[in-house]
């Protein structure tokens, strides 16, 4: 058998064996699923609440033209404002007070705080009737006027070589964020765990035994691969957890619809196999571009805490890149920057996620692509170079210098 | 004086050495010609040359920082020389002798958190060994130490000592033509290096070359068959312990005896080095042969005067040729 797979196999089993393996991959389903549970929570008991407005209406304009919405009514009691507020008996109802003179302040009297989504609909209803009565009164005839109003919505629509296709802008920018967040959390969590492992033989001295057995070369890229199968064993289950649990939720509550994962999940449908794809390509590209740096920096020190001055320029541009996307990229996928940061495999992984969900053209995703690859084996052949040396040397703290140097030792 | 515990009487006894002499063959082991291995600033190796027989106990000497590392890890094959050959068994060193290697290094080491029986398997099928032969042969070995018990074990689990004795296991589990062990007893309890001793001395006599390197000289005695000793980067001496002991001979000899104390007076067949008196009118000398003069000289020259109760050579211990050929050098 060969020993490289071996390797992987000890490292994927050592790994996928831990208690916090099985904990991360059960927890996030979990929240998710948790995460359904509050939405439909919030959509359908809170928003159910009946509120219902009693209208002191002292300037007499008011009165009957509140419409009744499906949790608002509106009342018109007789009686002064004092009366109504003793009457109030129900803490969702609420009495609002109409000065005599417009120019006075209107006040909402409520038991309890009044949400704003209700506040806003009054203000808003006020807003319309009186100037509708301003219009009356100039004379206008707000029948006429209500036909000439024009009533715009914006549908997006994308127009793709297999016709038009309705989008959902907010389901895109969610997928556009979700492929760079995870992108740069995973090839984080996992190049870290490289990094780990290296520093684990090195300091637990195996390594001399092990490296009497199979080249460095095997014993990197054997932990490098079996880190990365344990890192895509769990986002398949995460994956297919979610699904599961967000299928049995879409089939068991009527607030499905309006669930933003449901959404989200429906959206990603249309496309599902090229944006898997894409992002499993990038994953595993990245992970191995950073990876075996990670490796080769776990080589170079005897400790965790001494990984900071290496780890600084590995992280810099991938957290440049990362924080970039989030804030501005997915705002323009085309601008000039995110194309450029999208092919250089430093940060391609991250800034190509955040542009896939709005078609990139072919041939920058080859080109991406291509020199992904070409990224990875470059950096894998420095850092095996470095691994090398580095993990036989001990007790010495080691600078940039040495680093290059190691890289120029000959066998 | 320390008297030699009895199990070791048995290197001594000549079917032992018959044996010993008909396992060292002529062929060589291991044969490492002119290698030379330099590290940024520092000479690892200059022009080490050295010739390990097939079947001996060879014992690599050297203050620290002399190479002995350097040189091992490039029979290991984990760095290459500079210049120079290594062929092992008649060929040159390539990875497929990798597996016929068994190696402890210095630094122990095993993984903390694994299962030592697991452990053990992986490490065994890594010198390609299948997984139910390394099982199986896995049991005989904890059966025969005493650990069968840690099969579930994990490494953080074990003493020092109980650690050692995992990794003397995963170094011979493959059954290696050639075990190379770095400072095999350091580490280990008097009782447990004498057990780790007889299994090298076993598996010696199975016929596996044993390369070892160590600091401690009455362990060389023990055990090697000849030696090289490596200073500042140089092969300084080497050959079989026997050889090396007969050349640093210088004819110095013990004499005890009973009576009144003998006055020397120049005309005696040998110098007078030291002399002691201790009860009952016994006296002992330290005294060196004069040119062409034999021991038997100096018997008939004592004898009419004196009562002998003990005539004996000294020969220099190992620990005192590598003292005085170290300290030639500064």
């Amino acid at each position: 058998m060969n020993k490289i797979l071996l390797i992987i196999q000890r490292e994927y089993i050592t790994r996928v064996r831990k208690k916090s393996f099985i904990v991360m991959t059960m927890l996030v389903p979990a929240l998710i699923a948790g995460m359904y549970a509050i939405i439909a929570y919030v959509a359908t008991d809170k928003s159910e609440t009946m509120h219902i407005v009693n209208v002191i209406d002292n300037s007499s304009e008011y009165k009957g033209k509140f419409q009744d919405e499906k949790y608002v009514k509106f009342n018109y009691p007789d009686g002064s404002l004092n009366q109504a507020k003793a009457s109030l008996k129900d803490d969702e109802d609420l009495v609002l007070n109409i000065p005599a003179n417009a120019k006075d302040t209107v006040t909402l009297y409520a038991k309890k705080k009044t949400t704003l989504s209700l506040t806003d609909n009054i203000q808003r209803q006020m807003n319309d009737i009186a100037s509708g009565i301003s219009l009356v009164k100039a004379g206008i005839d707000t029948a006429r006027l209500h036909k000439i109003k024009s009533n715009i919505v914006i549908k997006s629509s994308e127009m793709t070589d297999s016709g038009e296709k309705s989008t959902s802008i907010g389901a895109t920018y969610a997928l556009s964020f979700a492929g760079a967040i995870l992108i740069y959390m995973s090839i984080f969590i996992y190049g870290a765990q490289v990094m780990r492992g290296v520093i684990e033989e090195k300091t637990s001295r195996i390594i001399e035994v092990i490296v009497s057995s199979v080249k460095p070369f095997q014993l990197m890229m054997g932990k490098i691969i079996g880190v990365g199968l344990v890192g895509l064993t769990q986002f398949v289950l995460w994956i297919v957890l979610s699904a599961a649990i967000g299928y049995f939720v879409g089939h068991n509550t009527a607030a499905s619809s309006q669930n933003p994962i449901y959404i989200f999940m429906h959206n990603l449908g249309s496309n599902a196999g090229y944006e898997i794809g894409c992002f499993i390509f990038y994953w595993i590209s990245g992970f191995l571009f950073y990876s075996a740096l990670f490796a080769a920096v776990g080589s170079a020190v005897d400790s965790e805490t001494e990984t900071q001055q290496f780890m600084f320029p590995i992280t810099l541009p991938l957290l440049f890149t990362y924080l970039l996307s989030v804030s501005w990229l997915f705002q323009a996928p085309d601008s000039p920057l995110a194309v450029w940061l999208s092919m250089i495999p430093l940060s391609a992984p991250v800034a190509m996620m955040v542009r896939i969900p709005y078609n990139v053209p072919t041939w920058q995703l080859g080109v991406s692509m291509a020199l992904m690859i070409l990224g990875f084996l470059f950096t894998t052949y420095v850092a095996s170079r470095i691994y090398r040396v580095g993990i036989l040397m001990y007790g010495k703290k080691t600078s940039y210098k040495e680093l290059v140097k190691w890289f120029f030792y000959k066998e | 004086m320390f008297s030699i515990p009895p199990k070791y009487v048995t290197l001594l006894h000549p079917s032992y050495l018959t044996q010993k002499i008909l396992t060292i063959n002529s062929l060589s082991m291991l044969s490492i010609r002119n290698i030379v291995k330099q590290y940024a600033g520092h000479t690892a190796l200059n022009d080490v040359s050295l010739e390990v027989k097939s079947g001996q106990v060879f014992g690599l000497l050297g203050p620290n920082g002399a190479g002995k590392t350097s040189l091992i890890r490039i029979i290991n094959q984990i760095t290459a020389p500079d210049s120079g050959e290594v062929y092992f068994n008649g060929e040159k060193l390539n990875q497929s002798h990798i597996d016929r290697i068994g190696y402890l290094p210095e630094e122990r080491g095993l993984y903390k958190k694994m299962e030592i029986g697991e452990q053990m398997i992986y490490l065994a099928r890594l010198k390609g060994l299948s997984r139910d032969e390394a099982i199986k042969r896995l049991k005989l070995w904890f059966d025969k130490l005493g650990m069968e018990t840690w099969w579930k074990m994990k490494i953080e689990e074990l003493s020092k000592g109980m650690q050692q004795k995992a990794q003397f296991v995963a170094t011979v589990l493959h059954e290696p033509d050639l075990i190379i062990l770095d400072e095999p007893f350091s580490g280990f309890d008097p009782v447990n290096a004498e057990v780790i001793k007889e299994e090298i001395l076993e598996l010696n006599k199975k016929g596996a070359t044993i390369l070892f390197s160590t600091h401690r000289m009455e362990s060389v005695e023990e055990l090697c068959d000849a030696i090289a000793l490596l200073h500042q980067s140089k092969k300084i001496l080497d050959g079989p312990i026997r050889d090396i002991k007969n050349t640093y001979r210088n004819n110095i000899y013990i004499v005890e005896y009973s009576g009144e104390k003998i006055g020397f007076n120049g005309s005696q067949p040998f110098e007078l080095i030291d002399e002691k008196e201790g009860y009952d009118n016994s006296h002992a000398i330290k005294l060196k042969l004069k040119e062409g003069n034999t021991s038997n000289d100096v018997l008939q020259y004592l004898l009419p005067k004196t009562r002998i109760n003990m005539l004996q050579e000294v020969i220099p211990s190992m620990n005192e040729i590598f003292i005085e050929k170290v300290s030639l050098i500064p």
